[in-house]
């Protein structure tokens, strides 16, 4: 079970002939038992597990980007503009749930977390490689169910990502089989998690210790401990709800005695913290992305390692403040509308240190930059308009409006999206040993970022003014924040479309780059290795002296 | 390999493959933990249903299926330290006693819950749903909670079968020549096995430039001398897992047994 890789993966290798050494080629080029596709599939490698989950998330992330494109175009006009309502309220369902179980919650920490959270913290490879490469297995197989109960039983699912009861108990769409893919999923996340935390206290090189492990790591780190202890809830949750329509147990059926609100409850003590499951990982890769290209030591690295962890601890206790008009009780509204605001607090530590971090640096404008600084700004807005949310006489305004779909639209996709977007282009001549192309790459951040703004900043307003969410029609009054927002859908997905085009292009065409640290202001450990690192990362594993981002140390060797 | 290391052993984390199964023991937790709590609301609202509802169930059987696993978890316990004590055959029939313990708890729960539908108890049957709703609920929760403990001791029934086999092949200890690792200071030399008494019983060919990388298995008997816990750590983190599903069973018992 907790063989290292260097049995798991090398046993591959048992073979005569002219093999290079593992040491002097990159993981792509190192032959191992199989070729082809299943060099991949059957890979126990980190990396390209890593480089795998990345393939099959932008995949999914493509489809639930043109549902999103479609949802907007449906509501440019009041009425049936393109499909009729019970295929708007499958689209719905469909583009929360595969950008949400598919997109971000796997997010970083599956795909360049699994590429680089070995390489930071000087290890080479995950503690359960074979774990890593089954994990991704279930994410596949979750993915395959998601989309097939697209196709199957009585159609797509129409209940909204939440699958709230008793409306899921009661639908004769195929609710089943999607719960069935976010169980799944569920699991692979938890088996990510579950290795990361061992990695992270097993197999830190010698001298790498908890305060010397780059913030990307602290995060992902937080994350997994979060993806251990509260997935579970949500995976018992769906078995209920599939239980429920199968055999009528009667458990969330509030004609046989069950409690609807008790769903919302357990779904929400999962899926709350699946909200900080998505966006740490995206905190912690801003901090180094920061680190890199404002030519900066962190400010405050002790403070935000550690507000890190506070996220994690106190968004496991803040569910309730989804269900603030469900009728549970008053005090309960009061008291999860005081724990919200403390997780400001960790929040706006971070923000106040990557400012200061900014202040007084070299700053480099590379799109990496751009992405970082554009995350911050939709990340304040996002975060802004949460604690407003949080405040209960706030929400019972605005819940369930448009309010609360631009608010965790400037938290998910301006934070973890743009986060994700900037890692992809500073870690990617790691990653792919290429540089991509700096012009077009400029132009669909620029795109990408107009584009958001002029897309969910009218949803702020049009919700303010009471516009419902998930709503087919609507009233002719709200019509020109819908045609504003929709217009914004096209800029923002033609920047995106920019942006995946480039990468994939400078994949053949890019600059080749092998040098260790491209950008020139790297101290982590994944910049002491070669781009693209060989099978085990490092020819000898290093010893650490000084602190990830200390600048007054010679280089690493 | 004289002096200084020139070959790769197998990496064998103990503690690491310890924490691992304890975080994924959390997560069992968190996973009843869930029903738990909806067992503890609605019984906390519905408490007289649930008293004439857990009347209906068989405290005999629930009591000799508490018995079984207890003893398993006992077995399990012992098989665990046999193997420490080196004495392989007694952990071989300690853990056969303790999967027959598992088919021996999902024998009575057959015949349970085979009684309970006979008498029109499942759920969304017409019987139950002449009852209060505190009654459907109990016995809702009763089906879930309990099967889903039964799909546990399933699994673990074949995480055993599975651990049995691996205890039977005997485990080994694996030393690997490769380049940069201890292969160029053997180059040129045939790898062989000699007896005690200096008689070459194998030779292999020669170690030359074509070879990569060379692997050497030794197998050896758990025999006190020659034990190492990481060894049989699977075991180990199969037994734990036995243990929780156990736990979860004490639970259970009282909570729909024992509340009359």
């Amino acid at each position: 079970m907790s063989d290292h890789a260097a049995s798991a993966s090398h046993g591959a290798a048992v073979r005569h002939g002219t093999v290079p050494n593992a040491a002097d080629v990159d993981f792509y080029h190192f032959k191992g038992r199989w070729s082809g596709i299943f060099a991949w599939i059957f890979s126990t490698d980190h990396k390209r597990i890593g480089l795998m989950y990345l393939v099959l998330m932008l995949t999914f992330f493509t489809v639930g980007m043109t549902l999103g494109f479609v949802i907007r175009l449906e509501l440019m006009a009041p009425g049936k503009t393109i499909m009729d309502a019970q295929t708007y309220n499958a689209v719905f369902t469909l583009h929360g749930v595969i950008m949400v179980f598919l997109f971000v919650v796997p997010g970083l920490s599956a795909s360049l977390g699994n590429f680089l959270l070995p390489i930071m913290i000087g290890a080479k490879d995950v503690q359960f490689p074979r774990i890593n490469l089954f994990s991704w297995w279930l994410f596949l197989t979750g993915g395959l169910m998601a989309v097939t109960a697209l196709f199957t039983g009585g159609g797509p699912p129409d209940t909204g990502w939440t699958f709230y009861a008793p409306y899921s108990i009661r639908t004769g769409t195929n609710v089943t089989l999607a719960a069935a893919a976010v169980f799944v999923l569920g699991f692979s996340s938890i088996l990510t998690g579950l290795n990361f935390l061992t990695t992270v206290h097993r197999m830190r090189a010698p001298g790498m210790s908890f305060f010397r492990l780059p913030l990307f790591v602290w995060a992902l780190y937080s994350t997994a401990w979060l993806q251990v202890v509260a997935t579970p809830v949500v995976g018992i949750t769906l078995v209920l709800i599939m239980v429920e329509r199968s055999f009528g147990i009667g458990v969330f059926d509030p004609v046989k005695g069950g409690d609807p609100i008790l769903y919302q409850h357990l779904f929400w003590i999962y899926s709350h913290p699946a909200v900080y499951i998505m966006i740490l990982p995206g905190l912690g890769a801003i901090s180094d992305m920061l680190a890199v290209h404002a030519r900066r030591t962190i400010f405050g690295y002790g403070f935000i390692a550690m507000s890190s962890v506070a996220i994690a601890l106190f968004g496991s206790i803040v569910w309730a403040h989804h269900m603030f008009i469900s009728g549970q009780s008053l005090v309960a509204n009061f008291v999860f509308s005081l724990l919200t605001m403390i997780v400001a607090i960790p929040s706006a530590i971070k923000v106040f240190n990557w400012v200061a971090t900014l202040y007084k640096g070299s700053i480099q404008l590379e799109t990496p930059m751009l992405y970082t600084l554009a995350f911050i700004f939709l990340f304040m807005i996002g975060g802004f308009s949460g604690m407003m949310i949080g405040v209960l006489s706030v929400d019972v305004h605005v819940h369930d409006t448009y309010f609360i779909v631009a608010h965790f639209h400037y938290i998910i996709f301006g934070g973890l999206g743009f986060a994700f977007f900037g890692a992809l282009h500073h870690w990617y001549p790691k990653m792919f040993g290429r540089m991509y192309h700096q012009v077009p790459s400029k132009i669909a951040w620029f795109l990408t970022f107009v584009g958001f703004n002029v897309l969910y900043m009218p949803m702020f307003i049009m919700g303010w003014e009471g516009m419902p969410r998930r709503y087919y029609d609507y009233l002719p009054e709200y019509q020109k924040w819908h045609v504003v927002s929709t217009i914004g859908s096209w800029i923002m997905i033609s920047g995106i479309l920019l942006m995946f085009w480039n990468l994939l292009r400078s994949l053949k065409t890019g600059k080749p780059c092998r040098e260790l640290d491209p950008w020139g202001g790297g101290r982590t450990l994944e910049w002491t290795v070669p781009s693209p690192p060989p099978l085990e990362n490092f020819d000898k594993i290093p010893t650490v002296t000084h602190g990830p981002y200390d600048p007054d140390v010679p280089e690493h060797k | 390999m004289s002096g200084h290391s020139i070959a790769l052993t197998a990496h064998k984390d103990y503690r690491g493959s310890k924490i691992g199964i304890w975080l994924f023991l959390i997560t069992e937790i968190t996973l009843f933990g869930g029903m738990f709590l909806l067992y503890s609301i609605y019984r906390s609202e519905y408490a007289q249903d649930f008293h004439h509802a857990a009347a209906e169930l068989n405290t005999l059987v629930g009591t000799i299926n508490t018995l079984i696993l207890l003893t398993s978890s006992l077995t399990m316990a012992l098989s665990i330290a046999a193997v420490h004590h080196g004495n392989r055959k007694l952990s071989l029939w300690m853990l056969a006693i303790t999967v027959l313990c598992g088919a021996g708890f999902m024998v009575n729960k057959y015949f349970e819950w085979g009684a309970k539908f006979h008498h029109g108890i499942y759920p969304g049957s017409e019987y139950l749903l002449a009852h209060p709703k505190g009654e459907v609920l109990f016995y809702g929760l009763y089906f879930v909670m309990t099967g889903i403990h039964g799909i546990h001791v399933l699994v673990g029934m074949v995480l055993l079968t599975v651990m049995f086999l691996k205890v039977m092949k005997q485990p080994n200890a694996k030393v690997s020549f490769v380049a940069g690792h201890g292969l160029g200071e053997i180059e040129g030399c045939r790898m062989a096995f000699v007896d005690a008494g200096g008689k070459v019983v194998w030779k292999g060919d020669e170690v030359d430039g074509s070879i990569e990388r060379i692997d050497v298995k030794t197998k050896y008997w758990p025999v006190k001398k020659r034990f190492h816990v990481a060894d049989f750590n699977q075991l180990e983190n199969s037994g734990l897992y036995w243990h929780i599903v156990d736990i979860i069973w004490i639970f259970l018992f009282p909570l729909f047994y024992l509340i009359t």
